[in-house]
Parts: structure tokens; C-alpha cells; sequence
């Protein structure tokens, strides 16, 4: 399936990030990751917070510079692509998306105007663009309107996934876009992800501390401790019979934060098993 | 105050008000006492360094000197201007470039137009208006964008996100920085002669001009700072996004 002449979709290999700053200053924050996903695929970075799964997609479309390893897209190292470019097909949606000021349509409809693809000015044009956008996300034509600063978590979320789409993206990159919202609200944008993944030809890269939501979204994926893959595989079967100490001790809940470094020397427990299921945090 | 002099028996009685503010400092404890008493013998000692300075160069009349009296004061605002956004690299050239931009073009309009003639007398404490004005925009302006592009910095990666270049996704930032730096040049300008009567035309009032050509003079003070604040402001805005952000467009973290 991903052969020479067929590459993934995107691939990452052995990227790798150094802190620049802060406690950290020197530590690889991501070291030497590596997964690929196919075009119209869905793969999931599962990891406690902290564990550098941001920083990663972040690397991926290049806010920050990865101080080791590649990005292909389509087989094509991505720095030799105008970085404006890789950030028009590769979009990402942060964990709590900043929205910009004015409305609504003119959120949704930033991408376009950079590319002069819409009027500038809030209009009937422009809102016969923004209106189908926010339909493909689960919200009505009058939002169009709205000042951006007055919405909700979940509607914010909503929005920065119709601004991202408005770009029309090869591959959507999501920070933990359910994280900051309440369970319901959670529960409909996974549903709005799940029939976008049906619906197009997308390709997703989704990130998750809830192993619960890494089940539900992708078969594929990886855990990430402290910048470093743990396991990776099929999310099912690496979830329900891990072949690493570290994968069991997420599942079970026993895993958060940066504690991989102790943990790494404690090794768990007897009866640490797959029936002891404690809840993520 | 002896006829139209002021002599240096002024000066001291009006030391007078200086020790008011001592005392209040004193009795509220404000700690103030100390500052007050070195400010106010710097800038006794300062300007009358520099008023024999400019004596000198008044007497001499010569272009040089002039030039390097101006480039003198350049050099002090743009040090002065680039300590407040010391964190963004390269910071001393932006003032250079900004104040000596800003200076250049206003002055040399108002030579060229024959407004202000060429002498010592003229260009030199004109230059220095100019020249301290835009300072204080031209440092507000980068210190306000500094700071935004760190509170604003989730609107400015959301930004280039979505394939925003730097220059657009700091737009919003810019834009703000400098409509708030210019409020109190354009304040001042809408308020004159109702809220206060400003220096240039107080001090050729005091010296005996005729009020209505001290009013002349301060309109063309106004007029020439407006330009000249305005431009300081705006090159600040050429020059800020270099250097916010690396070649590969990413925000840079500033420590502020």
C-alpha cells in the first residue's frame, strides 16, 4: 500500500525536538518519532499530558523547527515546500483554538481572503461561502453573524474546524479538540470527526490523552511518553494486550504526566493487569 | 525672575518646589526622595552642559557640527528606545533606522520647503523635537507589539496555521500598536490651546514673541511632528516582523 511509487499520505520520520527554554532547556521533548498514515486514513497519538504529543503536530506543519528527522508529504520532504504552502494542505486545530477577531464568516473565511479567493469585506458573497462551511461542521447559517469572541467552547471548536476546512486541506492535524469541552459537547465533535472521516478524503492526525477517545476514533495510532514512542500498531489490540510496561500502565490510568522517567525504573506492580481498569483523568 | 533673563538666583529659588515635593514624599513615605533629588540635578546639570554646548555650536554656525550634534541626539534616543524592547534581536538598528528615517525626512522637508532655515539656531532645537518625539512613539510602538505577540500569540500561530505569512499574521497586533502610540500626538493636536499651550509656543511667549507667531511656530510643531511620529511609527511596523518571527515564519518567544 505505501510503497515507492504509492508513498503515504504523510510520513514523519524520526522527527525530533530539543526544548529551547524553560526546565526543560536541552531535553528532546520529541525524540525520534516515526508513523505514517495513508491518504484518507486516521491515526491516533495517544499519550498522558505532557508527553510532547503537541509539539509533534506543531513540528509536523512546522511552528516550530524540528531539530532532527523528516516530514514527507505525499513523499515529499516538506521543507522544500513554501512553508505558507505546507500550513494551506496540512491544517492544524488546537487544543483551544484562538479565535480572530469580527465574526464568525470572517473566522471561517480567513484562509480563503489570504489567498484572495473572497471578498474582504462581511458580505452576502462571503456569507454564501461561510454558510456550508459551518453546515459541514454542525452549525447554522445565523452563526455566520456571530462575534467569534462570544461562542462557547464547543462551538469555538466547531468553527476553527470549519476555518481549518475553508483552507481545504490534504491532511487535518487535531490537538486534543474535545479536551477543554463538556462530555456532551465532546461526544458531538468525536461524531462530527468520525462522519468527516467518512465523507472525505481526508486524512487525519488525531491527538488524544483519553485512550477511550483514541478507541472510538482510529484503529491505528501510537503512545507517546516523554517524546518517545512507546508502542505502536493497531490501537485495539496494542490497548487491550500491551507488549510494553509503560502501554499497561496507561491503560489502567496509572500514567500521567512526565512521571515516565520514575516510572521507567518502578516497574508496576503485580496485578497491574488489563482487568484492572481504572478511568483517565 | 529679573526682567526678560533668567539667571541662575531663578534657578535656585526655584528649588523651592523641589523641596515641596521632597516633604510630601518624606511625609506620605513614598520613598520618592532620593529619585527626585538626583532627577532634578541631572537635568540642572544635563541642559546646562548641553546649553553650553549649544552656545558653541551657535556661534560656530558650521554644517559639521550641526550634523554631528543631530547624529549625537540620534544615537542617544535610539539606545534610549531600543532598551525598552531589548529582547527583539537587532533592536538598535530598528531605532537607528526608524528615528533617523523619520528625522531625516521631516527635517529635511521643512529645509527644503523653506520652512525652517538651514542655520544652527533653527535645525538643531527643532531636530531635537523631532527627534525626542519619535523616540517615544517609535518605543511604544515595538514595546507594544512585543507584548501583544506574546498575549496574542494563540491568535498569531492560529494564524500562520492557516498558511497566514508573518507580516498578515501579525497584522491585528501591528495595527493596534501603533493607533495606540499615536493617541497622544493626535491628542494633543486636537486639544491645543483648549487643555494646554505647548512648549514651543509657551517658550517663545516667555521670551517675548508676539502671541500669534508663537502660535504660527507651534502649528508647524504640530504639523512636522505628526509627520514625523507617524513615520517612526510606521517603519517600526516595516521592521518588527523580521524580526518576531525566524525565515521558516514561526513566532518567536520573547522573554519580556
Amino acid at each position: 500500500m505505501t510503497d515507492d511509487a504509492h508513498p503515504p499520505k504523510l510520513a514523519v520520520h524520526e522527527l525530533g525536538v530539543v526544548a529551547r527554554r524553560g526546565a526543560e532547556e536541552g531535553q528532546r521533548i520529541v525524540d525520534a518519532v516515526s508513523f505514517f498514515v495513508i491518504q484518507g486514513g486516521v491515526f491516533t497519538v495517544v499519550g498522558p499530558s505532557g508527553s510532547g504529543k503537541s509539539t509533534l503536530l506543531r513540528a509536523v506543519v512546522r511552528l516550530i523547527e524540528p531539530d532532527a528527522g523528516r516530514v514527507l508529504l505525499d513523499g515529499r520532504d516538506v521543507t522544500a515546500l513554501p512553508v505558507a504552502e505546507l500550513r494551506r494542505r496540512v491544517g492544524l486545530v488546537f487544543q483551544r483554538p484562538a479565535m480572530f477577531e469580527g465574526t464568525v464568516a470572517d473566522n471561517v473565511l480567513y484562509g480563503p481572503r489570504l489567498r484572495r479567493e473572497c471578498p474582504e469585506r462581511d458580505g452576502p458573497e462571503a456569507r454564501d461561502l461561510a454558510v456550508p462551511l459551518l453546515e459541514r461542521v454542525g452549525l447554522p447559517a445565523d452563526f455566520a453573524g456571530k462575534p467569534a469572541d462570544e461562542l462557547s467552547g464547543g462551538e469555538a471548536q466547531r468553527v476553527a474546524l470549519a476555518r481549518a476546512l475553508a483552507n481545504r486541506p490534504e491532511v487535518l492535524l487535531l490537538d486534543e479538540p474535545t479536551s477543554s469541552l463538556d462530555p456532551t459537547a465532546s461526544r458531538r465533535i468525536e461524531e462530527l470527526l468520525a462522519a468527516l472521516a467518512e465523507s472525505t478524503d481526508l486524512t487525519f492526525v488525531f491527538v488524544t490523552h483519553d485512550l477511550h477517545q483514541a478507541r472510538r476514533i482510529g484503529d491505528h495510532g501510537l503512545l507517546l511518553v516523554e517524546g518517545r514512542v512507546v508502542e505502536q500498531g493497531r490501537l485495539p489490540g496494542m490497548l487491550d494486550d500491551p507488549a510494553h510496561d509503560l502501554t499497561r500502565l496507561f491503560a489502567t490510568g496509572r500514567l500521567s504526566g512526565r512521571t515516565g522517567e520514575s516510572l521507567r525504573d518502578e516497574r508496576p506492580a503485580a496485578g497491574a493487569g488489563p482487568d484492572d481498569t481504572g478511568t483517565l483523568p | 525672575m529679573s526682567g526678560d533673563q533668567f539667571t541662575y538666583v531663578d534657578v535656585a529659588a526655584a528649588l523651592v518646589l523641589v523641596a515641596l515635593a521632597l516633604v510630601l514624599s518624606w511625609r506620605q513615605r513614598l520613598d520618592l526622595e532620593r529619585d527626585l533629588l538626583v532627577a532634578s540635578v541631572r537635568a540642572f546639570v544635563q541642559l546646562t552642559a548641553i546649553g553650553f554646548v549649544i552656545a558653541l555650536i551657535l556661534d560656530a554656525d558650521r554644517g559639521l557640527w550641526v550634523l554631528l550634534m543631530l547624529a549625537a541626539m540620534l544615537t542617544f534616543a535610539a539606545f534610549t528606545a531600543a532598551r525598552n524592547v531589548r529582547v527583539v534581536p537587532g533592536a538598535l538598528w530598528l531605532m537607528v533606522v526608524a528615528l533617523g528615517l523619520a528625522s531625516a525626512t521631516t527635517l529635511g522637508v521643512m529645509v527644503v520647503l523653506g520652512i525652517i532655515p538651514t542655520g544652527a539656531r533653527y535645525v538643531i532645537p527643532v531636530g531635537g523635537m523631532i527627534i525626542g518625539n519619535t523616540m517615544n512613539v517609535a518605543s511604544v510602538t515595538a514595546l507594544r507589539i512585543v507584548q501583544d505577540a506574546g498575549a496574542q500569540r494563540g491568535r498569531i500561530e492560529a494564524a500562520l496555521a492557516l498558511g497566514a505569512e508573518p507580516r498578515a499574521a501579525a497584522h491585528g497586533i501591528i495595527r493596534r500598536a501603533v493607533r495606540l502610540a499615536m493617541v497622544p500626538v493626535i491628542d494633543s493636536t486636537k486639544t491645543m490651546g483648549i487643555v494646554f499651550l505647548p512648549g514651543a509656543m509657551t517658550g517663545m511667549i516667555l521670551a517675548g514673541a508676539p502671541p500669534l507667531e508663537a502660535v504660527r511656530l507651534q502649528v508647524v510643531v504640530m504639523f512636522m511632528l505628526i509627520a514625523a511620529t507617524g513615520l517612526a511609527a510606521t517603519t517600526v511596523t516595516w521592521l518588527m516582523p523580521s524580526r518576531l518571527f525566524t525565515p521558516h515564519q514561526q513566532l518567536r518567544r520573547f522573554d519580556t
